[in-house]
């Protein structure tokens, strides 16, 4: 069943597969051993896949009718959501649609915290999905600019003045990037141009990622390494794509209601009053997917470090795989892990909703405070918790659920070389 | 997976849950296709701007004009008699494409027709090419003063656009 | 099953979490009433547009612009749905700016379905010196620029109220309850039978205002019904295909000895 053997029945598909395998690429892609004990926090992959599709075809046909012009950016969704038939449509699938992508992909970041899909042998998987993730922030950061309403313009203006933080480069870098003394027109086209371009990238990176998953393959909730193919794995044509296809079904009635039935209730109305910039809004608050670094951004009082602690937070779980020094994969086996697990999303959840308060008093307070365990989490907690923790004992196989595998996925990987 | 590899066996015990889903599938791509593609048609706004009307009180016999409607010139001209004669004299039989001038115009004084060569699109030029009407200098196109084929690649008349006389002075085209 | 479920409700919280939480903030309890547009199966009420439109003309449009509406959207589905020659008759009240001419200058004529609403202002600074310094804001997307939307707006044409004893305001300003900070430039508008209704609707300043706003929310979401009417038949398909995969999904996992 290796994938390099793979010959088409017929003399086309011989000829054509000599010359560019894709029939053989095609072939591994149905046949790909995947663990059969796969619960549904493993369909975001598919549903991800789904969700940039989906923004890059509806982000085209938005291209067609958008003016990327300060003057007539604004307009031109109204034209949009007016006169094109079907706009509104597409441009509340495309909106709503970015905050599903985000949903999705937390859900799938957090999934691969739990079961420690993070780990030796998938680090590189891991690191291509966090810059996949860094491109996506700055994805939709510039796709928020464009409807050019007021929260797009003042946003902007936020976000690119982080940069003014950097020492003696600070205002030369914020002019190079708004290609003015503020935000404005060449901002709004170059931020255009950008969000167009990114997704490719994104997609890009999305092979890789999915390339390096196909060496190791999947992880799995119980976290031990398995024999593929063996009675432990279900090829992923039909198994795996049928059952991803119902996550994706379930997914899309959320996704459905929300376009259909609040289409603006993640949006801020702010958005909908064009960008002016004599006046800034009450409240500046990013887009909900945003919130928890840009709690973290202010609740340091001090400009540079509030940047730095910011990328620092995005940039720790870069460097994850070495930070959690535990050899067992899985939550499941590792009970205070579990337990701080939880508290970590808890942590990132009180986070988000700091950001989208008024950074003052109490809140304030609480925003620090979460902010120096999300620090103390990953610096202090992971690495030390790897080294005294007392795991449960690990099954040797799925097939096999009698506990009596060794805490150590090396021991697991020479018992089963006897068995 | 050895089960995997009887395909014959599979395809007769594809029951009906299978090819209900596979259906319904195909549906609903269908319609979540649909909007994609109608969104290329012209929207609203643009459908709304179906329908231009032209004052022509201060034209000569022997001018034309040129106006825009839906984004393409319209040639209105006011043609002389003896325009109108030569347009009227030609046997049809020497003609491409047979059209008599009578069917071409509601008024013979007025000829209204889109300035669009028939041939590849290229606007044609007035007052130009062997039979006194038009000509296109893109691959040399001759129109006759009815804005007929007479020479040249096009394989049709110009076309004449849906148009009414709102009153003696001005012509609503679309 | 239960997984499944389970599952399902677990995104459902996470994303009402964070809708709720980060945008469900209210100060004042806004006033509210029977709109017609909201919920599942929500559709405009005619005769509420048609009388909006008269209240907007009639009222607003001294000062406030809809500068997204075309008058061909008057007879549009979805909408008022005036008659076509109703909505001619309508836009031929109107002067718009064309030209230039063959003079070479600009002239004015009626307006035709296909034009703009006709701004009240020629421009911003106009606008601006015409009320005070402030600038009557664009009514097209209004319900959706201001959170609370058509309840907010609602409640602003009704809120009018004496000030507070220690509160002094300045010339050309006025106390609104429900207004940002309380202090509005826009006097009182809706008074007792300010106008005479063709369908004999008595006009009070509740049904005006409920009247105004429910054609600002058609104004803002002119698509609204067609949204609505669109979005119920994809869930429902959407549940039925799930339900047809889930069983595929059960036949397909039964040639697999465990469970999923």
């Amino acid at each position: 069943m290796s994938d390099h053997n793979y010959v088409p029945s017929s003399k086309l598909g011989k000829w054509f597969n000599d010359r560019l395998p894709l029939l053989t690429l095609a072939d591994h892609l149905k046949q790909y051993p995947t663990p059969k004990n796969l619960n549904y926090w493993w369909t975001f992959g598919g549903i991800l896949t789904f969700c940039l599709i989906t923004q890059i075809i509806t982000g085209i046909v938005l291209g067609m009718h958008y003016v990327a012009h300060a003057d007539l950016a604004f307009d031109s969704v109204e034209h949009i959501m007016r006169d094109v038939n079907y706009g509104w449509l597409i441009r509340y699938v495309h909106a709503n649609g970015a905050s599903m992508f985000f949903l999705a992909v937390y859900i799938h970041i957090f999934r691969s915290l739990y079961y420690g899909s993070y780990k030796a042998p998938r680090e590189v998987i891991w690191i291509i999905g966090m810059i996949i993730y860094l491109l996506m922030m700055m994805t939709a950061f510039m796709g928020y600019v464009l409807p050019w309403g007021q929260m797009s313009f003042w946003g902007a203006t936020v976000i690119t003045n982080l940069f003014s933080a950097v020492p003696f480069f600070g205002e030369g870098i914020t002019n190079w990037l708004w290609g003015g003394y503020s935000v404005d027109n060449p901002t709004l086209t170059r931020f255009f141009s950008l969000h167009y371009l990114l997704p490719f990238l994104i997609l890009g990176l999305v092979i890789l990622h999915i390339w390096a998953l196909h060496v190791p393959g999947n992880n799995n909730p119980i976290g031990i390494d398995l024999k593929k193919p063996s009675k432990d794995t279900v090829p992923f044509h039909p198994y795996i794509v049928i059952k991803d296809l119902f996550a994706l079904l379930l997914f899309l009635i959320v996704f459905a209601f929300f376009v259909f039935y609040s289409p603006n209730i993640l949006g801020h109305s702010d958005n909908y009053i064009e960008a002016n910039p004599l006046v800034t809004p009450a409240h500046i608050v990013p887009e909900w997917y945003l919130l928890p670094f840009y709690a973290i951004l202010r609740s340091v009082p001090d400009k540079l470090l509030g940047v730095i602690a910011m990328f620092a937070s995005i940039f720790i779980l870069v460097i994850l795989p070495w930070l959690d020094t535990s050899k067992v994969r899985s939550a499941i086996f590792r009970p205070i892990y579990k337990q701080l697990y939880w508290i970590l999303v808890l942590d990132v959840l009180i986070l988000g909703y700091m950001g989208a308060m008024p950074a003052e008093g109490i809140y304030l307070l609480i925003a620090r405070v979460a902010t120096v365990y999300y620090f103390v989490h990953f610096l202090v907690i992971l690495p030390l918790l790897g080294k005294r923790e007392k795991t449960l004992s690990i099954p040797v196989s799925i097939t096999e659920p009698v506990l009596g595998g060794s805490p150590s996925p090396e021991a697991v990987r020479e018992r089963k070389e006897f068995s | 997976m050895s089960e995997e590899k009887k395909p014959e066996k599979k395809v007769q015990r594809r029951d009906f849950i299978f090819t209900a889903s596979y259906a319904l599938g195909a549906v609903g791509v269908g319609a979540a296709v649909w909007p994609l593609i109608d969104q290329m048609n012209p929207d609203r706004s643009v459908k709304a701007l179906a329908s231009t009307e032209v004052d022509v009180s201060s034209l000569e016999p022997g001018k034309s004009i040129t106006v825009l409607w839906r984004g393409k010139p319209v040639f209105i001209k006011r043609r002389t008699q003896e325009e109108i004669q030569e347009a009227r004299n030609v046997n049809l039989d020497e003609l491409p494409h047979p059209e008599k001038d009578e069917d071409r115009t509601k008024n013979p004084e007025w000829l209204v027709m889109l300035g669009i060569c028939t041939h590849l699109g290229c606007v044609p030029l007035g007052d130009k090419g062997e039979y006194n009407g038009w000509f296109c200098p893109c691959h040399g196109s001759h129109y006759d003063t009815s804005g007929r084929i007479r020479k040249g690649p096009a394989p049709t008349n110009l076309e004449v656009p849906k148009y009414e006389f709102v009153n003696s002075n001005t012509i609503k085209i679309g | 099953m239960k997984k499944v479920i389970k599952f399902f409700y677990l995104i459902l919280i996470c994303s009402f979490f964070f809708s709720h939480s980060v945008f469900g903030e209210e100060k004042t309890k806004l006033l509210t009433t029977d709109w017609s547009f909201k919920g599942f199966f929500g559709k405009f009420d005619r005769g509420s547009l048609q009388r909006g439109y008269q209240v907007y003309t009639e009222v607003c449009a001294s000062c406030h612009s809809m500068k997204y509406l075309s008058y061909r959207n008057l007879s549009e589905t979805g909408g008022p749905e005036f008659s076509e020659e109703q909505a001619k008759a309508i836009a031929s009240n109107f002067e718009v700016t064309d030209g230039p001419n063959s003079d070479g200058e600009m002239f004015t004529r009626p307006a035709k379905l296909s034009d703009k609403f006709a701004d009240p202002y020629s421009n911003i600074e106009e606008a601006k010196l015409s009320n005070g310094g402030a600038y009557p804001p664009d009514m097209s997307v209004l319900v959706k620029a201001r959170s609370g939307g058509a309840d907010y707006i609602y409640s602003v044409l009704l809120g009018y109220e004496d000030p507070p004893d220690n509160m002094i305001l300045d010339d050309g300003v006025y106390y609104n309850k429900y207004m940002y900070g309380n202090k509005i430039k826009m006097p009182k508008q809706l008074y007792e039978d300010l106008v005479t209704y063709s369908d004999g609707t008595p006009a009070t300043p509740e049904q005006m205002a409920k009247d105004v706003v429910t054609f600002m929310a058609w104004s803002a979401e002119p698509h609204l019904e067609a949204r609505h009417k669109i979005g119920f038949r994809a869930i429902v398909y959407l549940l039925i295909i799930t339900v047809l995969v889930y069983f595929s999904m059960k036949k397909i996992w039964s040639r697999v000895e465990s469970e999923i």
